[in-house]
Formats: structure tokens, C-alpha cells, sequence
């Protein structure tokens, strides 16, 4: 068994009841051009966020102050952007936000091969906190949560390991890894993505661990040649089959995997209405993000603006409705965006008209274009990937997805 | 080794009375999501400078609860950085100072000991957007002691905490005065000012030995012609807080676009703030926004015209705020009118009310109350 060196100096410093350790390397590849610079963490999201953000607040939120975040794929972003973690109060003297890529190592050097995989390959930073429980998290989904009720649970149960799920419509529950429990809310069987799935229960990907049990099933999962390093696959089913003692956190409230583009649109469209399904104005569990210093937002004289959500830096001389707008967005007098989701720094020009589509940062929307169509008419999401030009009277058909710029004709 | 900063925050402050009741000149709120001093600290910064130091006086809690260690400036570092001076008890009778002079004076060991070749001193009772490293360019390529940033035009007579200038063909300051006089047109002192670290140290060591009190009377004005004295000349917007009619101007002016590019869209020039994290603006199913600056946090469900918008606002449903400035977590409910009103914080107005002010004289509502 590999030992692990514990850096002396840090062990001076008390120890944590429970670190995070975030899933971020994912490439995140169904939602298409808008991850192809940067993993799907980093995506933009609800106007002024990035997917990340969520799960970083939650984390500090739940006075959970140590986190890694596991990256692997296109880092360059999420390096840049968790930065010291400042922002999210997550820079510490012990503790705090640490980016844990891959590395070589004297024995052995190797990628990330699975979810379990790159937790096994950072026990040592693990090791480092001496911490009694481990948090689980994959930075792909948007809720708010408290996981330090969760520990509770985890503790109040005296669980090796809690999984959080919510209530899916049944129909649905085959698109996930479905808990069937008892009535102590202890799990006795997991089926992933079952055809006939036999409860709702749904796993939302959260995991809590008591440390040694976690560092036990990982250092055996790696020795396992056939193992394919997963916690869906591999893990958890192999602990279940050991008798371990697994709960099943109940979690009632907002939870979405902003997987595709379709759920990614849906989510953001969940912030805004009378009621919205998501309420992100909410001051006792504020969402924190990165700022770059924007100015207000500016509304002229001939704009129209119901429904939506906009940030700061943004311009909006036409009109917006059922729309999420970046940061440092221009939109046009003439221009009209509806029902969909524009990201940082777009020009939409005048006259130009975008319905139910999702333009990513950077991009240029030229005067008299149309891009995607009614959302009533439409069957699909149109996605202007990052920083693509639209010259004036381009036509972009209703789902389309453009990575490449437009400069004649139309498409 | 470049500059340092010197921000005055305390200064002026009878000018706009009402909204330097409980805080610093320094901390008045301005255009939507900034306080003044935040053009101070990032004029500084964004010219490289990493050292300022803040002379407070009274009423700085508000100051302090907004720069915090200054990280949102970059400005919380090992060497330097922002460092918060309060007031220093040097007198017999420890009253407060009541210049800048006596300011400078409880701050020698900073004046002696900080890393720079200049200091640049700056009041705070002002926003613009300057490139400060070309002034101190200017500043060393003349070899000044003392270089003066001044503005050309008509001013009125709310500017008489100014000096005006003569400055020559190759830049020198021939003369000063302490404007007193109503409306004319002349050049005048933006109130920042470059001067070299060892002669401001002589310079204040020097007052003090006499007793002087007035650094604008006794170090600026009695040595224009002893000491190389220059005028650099800032073509910029500058925007100039004497009265709360021009409070209220000057944050109408923000829905100038060519003031917008100005002070806020100047590449490498970003206006920093305070990150309060808020979520960006909802506007709801029956919100209707015309010309107006809107920072991030608002909820808005009727109608805002001509309007100046800080974080955390509500605008309630059939509510219309008109020619209107509404600060930091303003509460406004249902069927409200509001027309030239200037809110505090934290002013709550509830159900069916309706206020107005005149252009001239906006209808203030002081922190926190409710109506």
C-alpha cells in the first residue's frame, strides 16, 4: 500500500471536521461548442455566474472552508478564474481553494482515468487536512444546499457513506443512478440508469465519506485492474456489496444538472418569472462570483425589458424579454432578444432579432440577422459558440450550432 | 520606485451636509454602485501606484466598512497597500486637526519612511478618471517639486475650495490664488497634486516649526515662486461635489454615454468597488425602464425614467420613479410616485406615497427612515 506523506508543517494547525473535494475536470461534451476552451464548470450561468459558483457558495456557505477542485480538462479557465478563491472567501491560512490538477509522480504518472481515480490520486492532499469526513461534489449542477446538515446525517446515522438524493418523476428516473432504500433511509440497492427503475430516489452525485472508509475503497478500487476508477460504477456498488452502511440523504429543493443544452437553458430560465423556481435573490445564501469591475447597466431611451435578468456593464437600447444578459452585453436599439441566454461581452446589433437561443461570450450579432426562431415554433436551442462574428443579414436556422464566423451569405 | 498616495477623506464636507452626516466626504455613494473615493483608489492603482495611505478625521466607520483591507482595489498587500490613518492626538489639547496640513502632520513616519519618489495627494470630494502615471511622467520630465493637475473653464462660485492658476507656455505655475470670486472662466485646481517625498517632508516639518495650518495657503501658495511649481492639464470629466444640487447633476450626467465612456469604459482603467455579491437586476413582467443607470440587486416591477439606481433597490408594481436618486437597499411599495427625490440608504417608502423635489433643490430622505 502506498503511504503518504503528511506535510509536518500543516500539521500544526488544528484539524478539519470535513473538506470538498469538487469534480471539475468533466468536458461536459453535450453541450457542445460551449465547451470547447473550457470544462463545464466554468460555463456562464444565471447572468453573472459560472456553473462553479454554486458549488463553491454552497461549499463556504456550509462553513465547509478547504476545498479541491479537480481539474483535467481545458484548466486554463477555472485555474484562472478560482484563482486564491478569494472571492469566495475561500482563501485561508490552512485551507481554502486548491486547484489539483494531474501529476507525475516517481512511480507512477497518469490522467485522471475516473471520477474515484482522481480522488485516489490526491489522498495525500486528503491526508494533509486530517479530516474525519470527505464531501464529494461535482461542479456541474445548480441548488443550494447546506452540506454541513448533510454531515449531520451522515454522522446521526453513523453511515459510512451518504449519498443526497432527490424525488424525480418516475418517468424520468431511468436517466439517473437510482437508490432504492429501506425505511431508515438506508440504501439496499443502486441501479444505474435502470430501464425499470424501482423508486425516484435519485442520486444528485453529492457523497459523504468518513475519511478512512473512503481511503479504503479507493486504494482497493485502484488495485482492481478491471475497476473502471468510477464512484457510480465501481465504488458504490462494491461498498454496498460489503455490507457498508450507506444513507440516503433526502434533499428537498432546487436541484439541476445543467448537462445539456436544453437543461442549461431551462435552469437559467428557472431565475426569473413572478415566482421563480430558483430564487438566486435570496441574501442568506448568496451565490458568489468573480467580478471584473463592471459599471451599471444602462437602459436608453427606446428600451423594453420585462422578465429577465441583467448584470452590470450591460447596454440595452431595444428590447428583452424572458432573457438572461451578461456582463459588458450591448444590445442595440431595433435589436430584440427572446427567450434566451446571452453571455459577457456579445454585440447584438440593430434590427438583429435572437430568440430562443444561447450565444456564448464574445460573439457579434450584425445588424438585421436572425438567429434561431419563436421558441413556440422552434424545436431546438440555437448556440452561437464563443466569439463567433455574424455578418449583417446573416440567417441562422432555428438549432442550429455555429462555431464558425459568418461572413457571406447565410447558413 | 514610483508614487504613493495620499487620500484626504475627510474634506469639505459642510458642502453636501445631509449626506456626510454619518460618513466620510470620501464615502458618499455615487453613480449606482460606487462611493467617491473609489475613483481615488482606482485612479491610483490603475496608474501602478501600490501604496495609498487614507487621512480620516470623523465619521470614517462607513470609510473602513467600504475599502476593508483594499483587496477589492488590489490593494491589501505585504508592502504597502492601503493603510487607514486615523487621527493622530499630537496636540496639547488632542482636538481634532482641522486641515490638511495638521493632517499631514500626524502622518511624518509615513511621509519619512514610505517606498515612493512622489507623493500623490488628492482630495475626495471629486470623480474623474486620470491617467495619474502620465502626470507623474510630466512631474519628472520637468523636474518639478510640485505639480498641480488643473482644469480649463467657466466655473461658479461653489468652486472656491480651488485654487485658480497661472500656468505659462512651458507648463510652470507663474501664480495662484484662492478662488473666492463668482463665475468666470480661468484654470483651476482639480485638488490633486504630485510632490516630490523629501520636500513634502521638509515642507511639513517646516509648518509645523511655525505653526502653520493651511497646506493650500502655507505649503502650495507661499512657494509658487520658490519651489518649481508646474501645471499639468487634465482634459478629462471631472465632476466636482460643492452642493447637493450638484450631487444631483452629476449623477444625471452618468446618462451621458460620452460621460459613461469617460469615466467608466477607459481600457486598464476600470473603476473599482466594493464586491457586495449581489445578483444581477430582475425586471419584472411590468417593468418598464427608460434612461436610467441601474446597478446590480435591483428588483424592478414598474416604472423608472431618468433614474439612478444602487444596488439591493425595489421598485414596487405601479410604482413610477422619475428624475430620481434611490441609494443602497431603498424600499419603495406599491403605487408609489417619486419625482426628483434623493434617498439615503436604507429609506424605506411605503404604499401610496408621493414625493417630489425640484430640480434645483431634490427632496432629500436621510438614512434609514421610513416613510
Amino acid at each position: 500500500m502506498q503511504k503518504h506523506f503528511r506535510f509536518c508543517k500543516t500539521s500544526m494547525y488544528s484539524k478539519k471536521k470535513a473538506i470538498a473535494m469538487l469534480l471539475a475536470g468533466g468536458q461536459g461534451s453535450r453541450l457542445y461548442a460551449l465547451t470547447n476552451k473550457i470544462a463545464k464548470p466554468g460555463v456562464s450561468f444565471g447572468a453573472k455566474y459560472r456553473i462553479i459558483d454554486f458549488t463553491l457558495s454552497n461549499c463556504i456557505n456550509s462553513n465547509i472552508d478547504t476545498v479541491g477542485v479537480l481539474t483535467q480538462y481545458q484548466p486554463l479557465f477555472l485555474n484562472d478564474y478560482i484563482g486564491n478563491g478569494q472571492p469566495w472567501d475561500l482563501d485561508r491560512l490552512f485551507g481554502g481553494v486548491h486547484i489539483l490538477p494531474p501529476y507525475q509522480a516517481k512511480d507512477k504518472t497518469d490522467w485522471y482515468k475516473g471520477t474515484a481515480n482522481a480522488i485516489f490520486q490526491n489522498i495525500g492532499f486528503i491526508e494533509n487536512y486530517n479530516c474525519d469526513y470527505v464531501v464529494i461534489l461535482s461542479g456541474d449542477h445548480i441548488y443550494k444546499m447546506d452540506y454541513s446538515d448533510m454531515i449531520e446525517y451522515h454522522i446521526s446515522k453513523k453511515a459510512d457513506c451518504t449519498i443526497a438524493v432527490i424525488e424525480v418523476p418516475i418517468k424520468e428516473a431511468s436517466r439517473f443512478g437510482i437508490m432504492n432504500t429501506d425505511e431508515h433511509d438506508r440504501i439496499v440497492d443502486f441501479e444505474e440508469k435502470p430501464k425499470k427503475p424501482k423508486s425516484n430516489k435519485a442520486s444528485m452525485g453529492i457523497y459523504v465519506f468518513s475519511t478512512k472508509m473512503l481511503f479504503q475503497y479507493l486504494r482497493s478500487d485502484d488495485e482492481d485492474p478491471s475497476s473502471s476508477n468510477d464512484f457510480g460504477k465501481n465504488i458504490i456498488p462494491s461498498m454496498l456489496k460489503n455490507g457498508c452502511v450507506m444513507i440516503a440523504y433526502p434533499f428537498r429543493g432546487y436541484w439541476k444538472d445543467v448537462g445539456t443544452l436544453e437543461s442549461l437553458w431551462e435552469a437559467n430560465m428557472d431565475l426569473i418569472g413572478d415566482n421563480p423556481v430558483f430564487d438566486i435573490m435570496d441574501s442568506n445564501w448568496k451565490i458568489s462570483s468573480r467580478n471584473f469591475g463592471d459599471y451599471p447597466q444602462f437602459i436608453g431611451q427606446n428600451a423594453e425589458i420585462k422578465n429577465s435578468l441583467i448584470t452590470g456593464g450591460v447596454e440595452v437600447e431595444g428590447t428583452v424579454i424572458n432573457s438572461l444578459i451578461s456582463s459588458g452585453v450591448k444590445i442595440a436599439k431595433g435589436a430584440f432578444v427572446k427567450d434566451s441566454v446571452i453571455f459577457s461581452d456579445c454585440e447584438i446589433m440593430e434590427n438583429a432579432k435572437v430568440e430562443y437561443s444561447i450565444i456564448d461570450e464574445n460573439v457579434r450579432v450584425s445588424e438585421n440577422s436572425v438567429v434561431g426562431a419563436s421558441k413556440e415554433t422552434a424545436k431546438n436551442i440555437t448556440l452561437i459558440g464563443r466569439g463567433v462574428f455574424l455578418m449583417e443579414d446573416s440567417k441562422v436556422e432555428p438549432g442550429a450550432i455555429i462555431e464558425k464566423d459568418i461572413i457571406k451569405g447565410g447558413c | 520606485m514610483g508614487a504613493a498616495g495620499i487620500i484626504f477623506s475627510n474634506v469639505h464636507e459642510t458642502a453636501l451636509s445631509e449626506l456626510t452626516r454619518g460618513r466620510t466626504m470620501a464615502s458618499v455613494p455615487f453613480a449606482g454602485r460606487y462611493r467617491l473615493i473609489d475613483f481615488a483608489l482606482s485612479n491610483l492603482v490603475n496608474s501602478g501606484v501600490s501604496t495609498v495611505g487614507i487621512i480620516t478625521k470623523r465619521n470614517y466607520q462607513s470609510l473602513m466598512d467600504h475599502v476593508g483591507s483594499g483587496k477589492d482595489w488590489d490593494l491589501s498587500r505585504k508592502n504597502g497597500g492601503l493603510i487607514i490613518f486615523p487621527p493622530f492626538g499630537q496636540e496639547a489639547n488632542d482636538s481634532l486637526y482641522v486641515s490638511r496640513l495638521a493632517g499631514l502632520k500626524g502622518i511624518m513616519s509615513f511621509l519619512a519612511k514610505a517606498k515612493a519618489d512622489q507623493f500623490i495627494l488628492m482630495d475626495s470630494n471629486f470623480a474623474c478618471n486620470i491617467d495619474l502615471s502620465k502626470v507623474v511622467a510630466f512631474h519628472e520630465e520637468k523636474k518639478a517639486d510640485v505639480t498641480i493637475v488643473y482644469k480649463e473653464g467657466c466655473v461658479e462660485k461653489n468652486m472656491q475650495h480651488n485654487m485658480s492658476l497661472t500656468v505659462d507656455d512651458t507648463g510652470r505655475i507663474t501664480d495662484a490664488s484662492v478662488m473666492s470670486v463668482a463665475s468666470k472662466c480661468l484654470k483651476y485646481s482639480t485638488n490633486i497634486w504630485v510632490i516630490n517625498k523629501s520636500l513634502l517632508y521638509e515642507l511639513v516639518s517646516g509648518a509645523i516649526a511655525v505653526n502653520q495650518t493651511s497646506f493650500e495657503r502655507d505649503l502650495i501658495l507661499a512657494n509658487v515662486h520658490s519651489l518649481g511649481m508646474y501645471g499639468y492639464l487634465f482634459d478629462g470629466s471631472y465632476f466636482h461635489f460643492a452642493s447637493m444640487k450638484e450631487y444631483f447633476e452629476n449623477n444625471m450626467k452618468v446618462l451621458d454615454p460620452k460621460v459613461r465612456e469617460e469615466l467608466f469604459k477607459q481600457k486598464g482603467r476600470l473603476i473599482y468597488t466594493k464586491v457586495r455579491d449581489s445578483a444581477p437586476t430582475k425586471y419584472g413582467q411590468n417593468a418598464k425602464v427608460i434612461n436610467s443607470f441601474i446597478a446590480d440587486g435591483c428588483i424592478i416591477e414598474g416604472r423608472v425614467e431618468n433614474s439612478i439606481l444602487f444596488r439591493g433597490v425595489k421598485v414596487d408594481k405601479n410604482t413610477v420613479v422619475r428624475n430620481s436618486i434611490l441609494m443602497q437597499d431603498t424600499i419603495t411599495g406599491e403605487n408609489v410616485t417619486l419625482d426628483h427625490v434623493i434617498t439615503d440608504k436604507n429609506v424605506v417608502i411605503r404604499d401610496r406615497n408621493h414625493l417630489s423635489g425640484a430640480k434645483s433643490h431634490p427632496f432629500f430622505i436621510s438614512k434609514g427612515i421610513m416613510i
